[in-house]
């Protein structure tokens, strides 16, 4: 190389050392929350150990705290929304991408990303005074009639409720999973799909049989992609799951789940070992969603790679 | 091989079909729920005072949320502040210096698990970072929350927008003499200029509907805005409050501040979308 001018080369020095402790920030932020979830619920984790997981007690007054109807309710809410999430956005996936014309396909796709941009508090004030008044006088009614000899339908159709909670993260984590499904579905070579039409397959044959074997990494990621949304989903949840610390049966039942808990309690505790149990129940929380966005991510990551290199 | 008789397969397809175009007007037919819903409810609390005025005792009927959104505004910008230079340098380094190395892989693969954070966990870590050791809630401790959710956002875009930018641009620029931090914060930076405003815009609106990060940092306060070291008056927070209470002229207030923050956010996030259209 020739001869490097010094003053640049040393501002270039300053620069990139700049840009990378930026970029080093992130990596400790996850590392400081973590740690500091660890170190603020450690009373809770010594006092309670693992019996915080599996225990329902919930009593401020005794101090007795455990986490278990919390951590049911946030997988059971997020169970539902994923059963009724999943089939819906992977059915738009393949009308905005397959069936539309590329003008409506257009149209469909912004409103449906218009979905993921409405805050979280906005689907609890709607979930609470719109729909769950519509659950508790039409849904739920006839959920009742039709399937009310399964335990999970059963008892007083209220509205608010666990079932209503999981519909509404349904309609949330919708458009994080449609999104990515539609560009799995665009990614696949069109070549790939071409010829199984020249075979006579109709195009849910093609979907079914081409298209979503191809991506199906890409979906799955996708998936839990949704599912990390579904699983720390505050404000709506904490509106309509009806915040009551037993588990119940039914799915009409009031529940909670470890946001909803947080957020409604978190300002009010004043004794340390309740705040501490509260926080450890973050601490399941910060976990979980971990654990699962990890997996997302390395799924996602795998797609992209194997097909910029494949192809 | 034996043919199979089509119409089988054809009720499948068409089922199918069915299903998606069904699917898809359940999807826009629930965004209209919702925006109908929030307008229908929310219009009739917007007058003069609701802009300009504190909230009213209950019963009292009138009052406004002038304070909130004052102190949302603020939060949000200090927020921005914080966020943007490094989720701008940090993503000038994942695109630019970093690229492949384990160093930058880990930096953009903590910033995705941070973006699919749930929020309240960033709310307990600046609770426990900047409530605790102040000793009462604070403004300052809302814009630390806000600004945590934003960085990993600025950053992601920054490094796709800035990667997007053509080779040839950088190689023409260096090759004038230009030094490495001149050619990106100069060419590469203004090639992307579309693109890192829609990140930023996107960003913004993302936190500025945020709820559960502020609930036990920024708390909410019926008084004036006046600085960030107490108590900060903010919508979101604002509207959980009121919609929670007994009273029907709060929970009204909550359906106008709705209204508000849904224009609001909805405005932000089309208007970034308008911007890289008309670019790109």
């Amino acid at each position: 190389m020739a001869k490097a001018n010094p003053a640049t080369s040393k501002g270039d020095a300053y620069f990139t050392r700049l840009t990378a402790i930026c970029s080093m920030i992130i990596p400790l932020l996850m590392a400081g929350i973590f740690l500091i979830l660890v170190i603020q619920s450690w009373p809770s984790i010594k006092k309670f150990g693992f019996s915080f997981l599996f225990s329902e007690a919930w009593n401020p007054v005794t101090q007795q705290f455990g986490g278990a109807s919390s951590i049911y309710g946030t997988l059971v809410s997020t169970l539902i929304a994923m059963v009724i999430a999943v089939p819906l956005s992977i059915a738009i996936a393949l009308f905005l991408v397959e069936l539309a014309r590329p003008e409506v396909s257009k149209v469909v796709s912004t409103m449906i990303e218009l979905l993921a941009a409405i805050p979280s508090i906005i689907y609890g004030m709607w979930g609470m005074f719109v729909f769950a008044p519509f659950m508790a006088k039409y849904v739920q009614p006839l959920l009742k009639d039709t399937l009310g000899f399964l335990p999970l339908f059963q008892g007083p159709p209220m509205g608010l409720g666990m079932l209503t909670a999981g519909i509404i993260l349904a309609f949330m984590v919708l458009p994080f999973i449609c999104a990515i499904t539609r560009d799995v579905f665009q990614l696949v070579p069109n070549v790939v799909k071409e010829s199984a039409h020249g075979m006579g397959a109709t195009t849910w044959e093609v979907t079914y049989k081409v298209t979503i074997p191809y991506g199906l990494v890409g979906i799955i990621g996708a998936l839990f992609l949704g599912l990390g949304r579904a699983l720390g989903e505050t404000m709506a949840v904490t509106f309509v799951i009806g915040n009551s610390h037993q588990i119940a049966a039914s799915l009409f039942a009031p529940g909670n789940s470890i946001a909803s808990t947080l957020a409604n309690e978190f300002t009010e505790a004043t004794e340390p070992m309740y705040i501490s149990a509260l926080i450890e129940l973050g601490l399941v929380l910060f976990i979980i969603t971990y654990l699962v966005q990890v997996v997302a991510q390395f799924l996602l990551r795998r797609m992209y790679k194997s097909w910029s290199v494949g192809l | 091989m034996k043919p199979r008789p089509p119409t089988g397969r054809r009720i499948v397809d068409l089922l199918v079909r069915v299903w998606a175009v069904i699917s898809a007007l359940a999807g826009i037919g629930v965004l209209i729920w919702i925006l109908s819903g929030v307008i229908s409810r929310g219009i009739g609390a917007l007058n003069l005072s609701f802009f300009t005025q504190l909230p009213a005792p209950p019963g009292m009927g009138g009052g406004g949320v002038a304070n909130a959104i004052l102190g949302t505004l603020a939060m949000t910008c200090g927020a921005t502040l914080i966020s943007v230079p490094i989720g701008l340098l940090s993503g000038i380094y994942l695109a630019e210096f970093g690229q492949e190395s384990k160093v930058a892989d880990q930096s953009r693969f903590s910033a995705n698990v941070l973006m699919g954070m749930p929020s309240i966990i960033v709310g307990l870590f600046a609770y426990a970072l900047v409530v605790l050791p102040l000793g009462h809630f604070s403004g300052y401790a809302g814009v630390v929350a806000l600004a945590i959710l934003m960085i990993p956002v600025v950053t992601r875009t920054t490094e796709d927008m800035l990667r997007l930018v053509p080779n040839t641009l950088r190689e023409s620029a260096l090759a004038l003499g230009a030094p490495r931090w001149k050619v990106t914060l100069a060419v590469v930076f203004r090639a992307a200029k579309a693109g890192l405003i829609t990140g930023i815009l996107l960003a913004v609106a993302r936190v500025s509907g945020e709820t559960a990060p502020l609930l036990f940092t920024a708390l909410d306060s019926p008084y004036w805005f006046t600085s960030l070291s107490g108590p900060t008056p903010n919508l979101t927070v604002t509207i959980f409050n009121y919609a929670m209470s007994p009273y029907d002229d709060w929970v009204q207030l909550a359906w106008g501040a709705s209204l508000v923050i849904t224009v609001g956010v909805l405005a932000f996030t089309l208007l970034a979308r308008f911007i890289l259209r008309t670019r790109h």
